[in-house]
């Protein structure tokens, strides 16, 4: 065991992944001897060569669509766009072929591939630099989306998207990067994706989170004096439906929290699905708290953005009182 | 200071057969042996016999939308024939001849057309990707198998094909440019073929030629008469060469023209002149290489008969074939998606075709 925040943990799956396979190499602007601009590849480049870590032209349509050739191939490139907001050079390689591939060639051609991304607001960084485009992806048929909120989860399923046989995005919350630490162990284990997590078990409400809200959630329920449950689903597509009926149909109120805008957010997926499976069991109507539909603002105003314990608290408190 | 030139350039053109039937022995000698040159022949006869077979297929709606490659057999074939088997050869969708040629089978391209994903799944042995729609994006993953190659350390290279129109698109520059900067054993075969539908090439490139698009990525350059087979296959040889053994890229420019429609959906006649066309016919890479062999005594009318008779057969137990396989099964709208569906998909799968919220979720319909 090591008590590891959340950069350390993806540093160190990353480690094991490449010692363990030879197949695994690392690619994208930065993350060769600078480490990458979060410092999460660390060392990889001196620890494992040019070869493996290797740093390429600013260009995210070219990394995402090299590392396509490289997945077809049978290696397991791990590419990293640098943040949130520059997926979109690289969406038409990641939609019109990536999520693709197998589907258009009936399982003749895969792409195993793992885009790593750091994702979200709070670290006070410059205009499109703090965007969660999750559901973006999410929609993408032939995509999974993978967003943990704890080094333990990170490194269990960053494992996990790099050993599965699609294309995963594994969106890193970068404002927790290195909020805690928390006991990680240095064995490898995974984390299955599609699976939820239930942080804590409560009988009155549900509220279900991924990534960095996960602790504003946690901060929020902290101070309610009811019995709250709260759900970090860590896998965004496919989702663990099961886990949101079985929740709901316990305690008949959800919350959902998310910082990416509001509609046809992936809280509305969530809120469908309630309706779909647990209509009757519902005692009221599902809230959401999520970033709005604007443009993420500048830093000065991005707390207001996001959504905090008091907003939560609200919507909790509105749901239990119904 | 004084001015000084820093930098002059020079592309070289490759002709050898040209339109006439004339034959360059100085750089054509030796380059393709007798017995293939009537074998290449013939595939590219083939190839163009399948073109008309499937337009009238399309006309007769037995068929979806058709690109027709009628021009430009000469290019892909010629890189297929120089090619090791195992080389990636990345393709769009103009290059059925080069394909064949490596093994694909027709009646797999006539089921992509005729809208059976099944028709893009090329078998490894093969090296050849699916057929790519979105242009130019194919580009960045013949970079990536070379660099997939390069990182095994084996010798296999990647041959890729693109349009003029593609070399506007920003993944062909990023893939000249990490094949050129990451050194990776590439050939960008781009077909010039002058139109990108009804886009005439001076509004993809202002530049005297697309050739020298590759020099400001800093990698080696080519024109080549891309009706002439010889010209091609001593251009993608060379290029071949210099992949494997520096693992470096070439960009050839293959100087060609779609003497057909974009697809069966377009009709030329509506943006270009019949003369322009009538010019191009003369320059038909099957015409010179038929002359080219009857000079040779390797060919002749009898031959050419005997030829037809046999492509006819060819193409339509081809057609045949592909029309017996019967529509795939439902269930693979779902069943590729992942290599495991999810319950959720599984469960769209399983009741596809209905709707009824009581059979699927019985718990909802109970209250408490």
């Amino acid at each position: 065991m090591a008590n590891l925040n959340l950069v350390q943990a993806i540093n160190l799956a990353l480690i094991q992944e490449m010692e363990r396979d030879e197949r695994v190499l690392l690619l994208g602007e930065d993350v060769g001897a600078n480490g990458g601009v979060f410092r999460v590849t660390e060392g990889l480049h001196k620890r494992f060569g040019a070869r493996r870590v290797v740093d390429t032209p600013l260009a995210e349509s070219g990394i995402i669509g090299t590392s396509i050739g490289l997945a077809m191939a049978g290696l397991r490139p791990i590419p990293e766009i640098q943040f949130d907001g520059f997926l979109g050079p690289a969406y038409d390689q990641i939609c019109s072929h990536a999520a693709r591939m197998r589907t258009r060639t009936r399982g003749a051609n895969t792409v195993p591939l793992t885009i790593r991304v750091p994702v979200g607001g709070g670290i006070h960084a410059p205009e499109l630099h703090s965007d969660s485009p999750e559901t973006i992806y999410a929609h993408q048929p032939g995509l999974k989306v993978v967003m943990p909120s704890s080094p333990y989860d990170a490194k269990g399923l960053l494992i996990s998207a790099i050993r599965d046989p699609d294309p995963v995005i594994f969106f890193e919350p970068k404002r927790i990067y290195r909020a805690y630490r928390e006991e990680v162990p240095e064995d490898e284990y995974t984390i299955p994706i599609g699976k939820a997590r239930v942080v804590c078990e409560g009988n009155d409400l549900t509220v279900i989170s991924w990534g960095a809200s996960v602790l504003q959630c946690m901060e929020s329920i902290e101070k309610s004096s009811r019995s709250i449950e709260l759900i970090d689903l860590r896998t965004i597509y496919p989702m663990d439906l099961d886990a949101i009926e079985a929740s709901v149909k316990k305690t008949g109120r959800c919350v959902v929290v998310h910082e990416a805008p509001r509609t046809g957010g992936m809280g509305a997926e969530v809120a469908a699905q309630i309706m779909e499976r647990c209509f009757l069991y519902l005692e009221a109507p599902v809230q959401r708290v999520t970033g709005f539909d604007t443009i993420m603002p500048y830093y000065k105003l991005e707390l207001n953005y996001m959504p905090d314990a008091a907003r939560i608290s609200g919507a909790i408190d509105a749901a239990l009182s119904y | 200071m004084p001015k000084t030139s820093i930098l002059k350039l020079e592309i070289e053109r490759i002709s050898i057969l040209d339109e006439h039937g004339n034959f360059d022995e100085k750089l054509g000698a030796g380059l393709i042996p007798d017995d293939d040159l009537v074998k290449l022949y013939e595939a590219m006869s083939s190839c163009r016999y399948l073109d008309e077979v499937a337009f009238k297929l399309q006309r007769s709606g037995r068929m979806g939308t058709y690109p027709q490659n009628m021009g430009q057999e000469a290019t892909s074939l010629a890189a297929a024939y120089v090619l090791n088997n195992d080389d990636w050869l990345v393709t769009c969708y103009r290059e059925n001849c080069g394909l064949f040629w490596r093994g694909v089978p027709m009646e797999s391209i006539l089921l992509h057309w005729m809208g059976d994903e099944r028709g893009n799944a090329m078998p490894r042995a093969h090296f050849a990707t699916p057929i790519a729609v979105p242009i130019g994006t194919q580009m960045l993953h013949a970079a990536g198998l070379a660099w997939a190659s390069k990182y095994r350390g084996e010798k296999q290279i990647a041959c890729t094909f693109f349009g003029d129109g593609a070399t506007s698109e920003g993944d062909f520059h990023e893939a000249a440019n990490f094949a050129a900067n990451l050194e990776l054993p590439v050939v960008f075969c781009c077909q010039n073929n002058f139109w990108a539908i009804s886009v005439p090439g001076k509004i993809q490139c202002s530049a005297p030629t697309v050739a020298q698009r590759g020099i400001a990525y800093g990698m080696p350059v080519m024109q080549v008469d891309g009706n002439d087979l010889f010209a091609c296959a001593y251009a993608v040889k060379l290029a071949a060469a210099r992949a494997r053994d520096e693992s470096r890229p070439t960009f050839i420019e293959m100087v060609t023209y779609r003497l057909g429609d974009h697809t069966t959906a377009d009709d030329a006649r509506r943006y270009r002149d019949q003369a322009e066309v009538d010019v191009w016919k003369e320059r038909d890479p099957l015409l010179r290489t038929r002359i080219l062999l009857e000079r040779k005594k390797l060919w002749d009318s009898s031959k050419q008969e005997a030829m037809r008779a046999r492509i006819e057969a060819e193409v339509t137990a081809a057609v045949a074939r592909a029309e017996e396989i019967v529509a795939p099964a439902v269930s693979d709208v779902f069943n590729y998606t992942f290599a495991e569906l999810s319950p959720d998909l599984e469960h769209q799968r399983d009741t596809m075709q209905t709707h009824s919220l009581a059979s699927e979720f019985p718990a909802a319909t109970k209250g408490h």
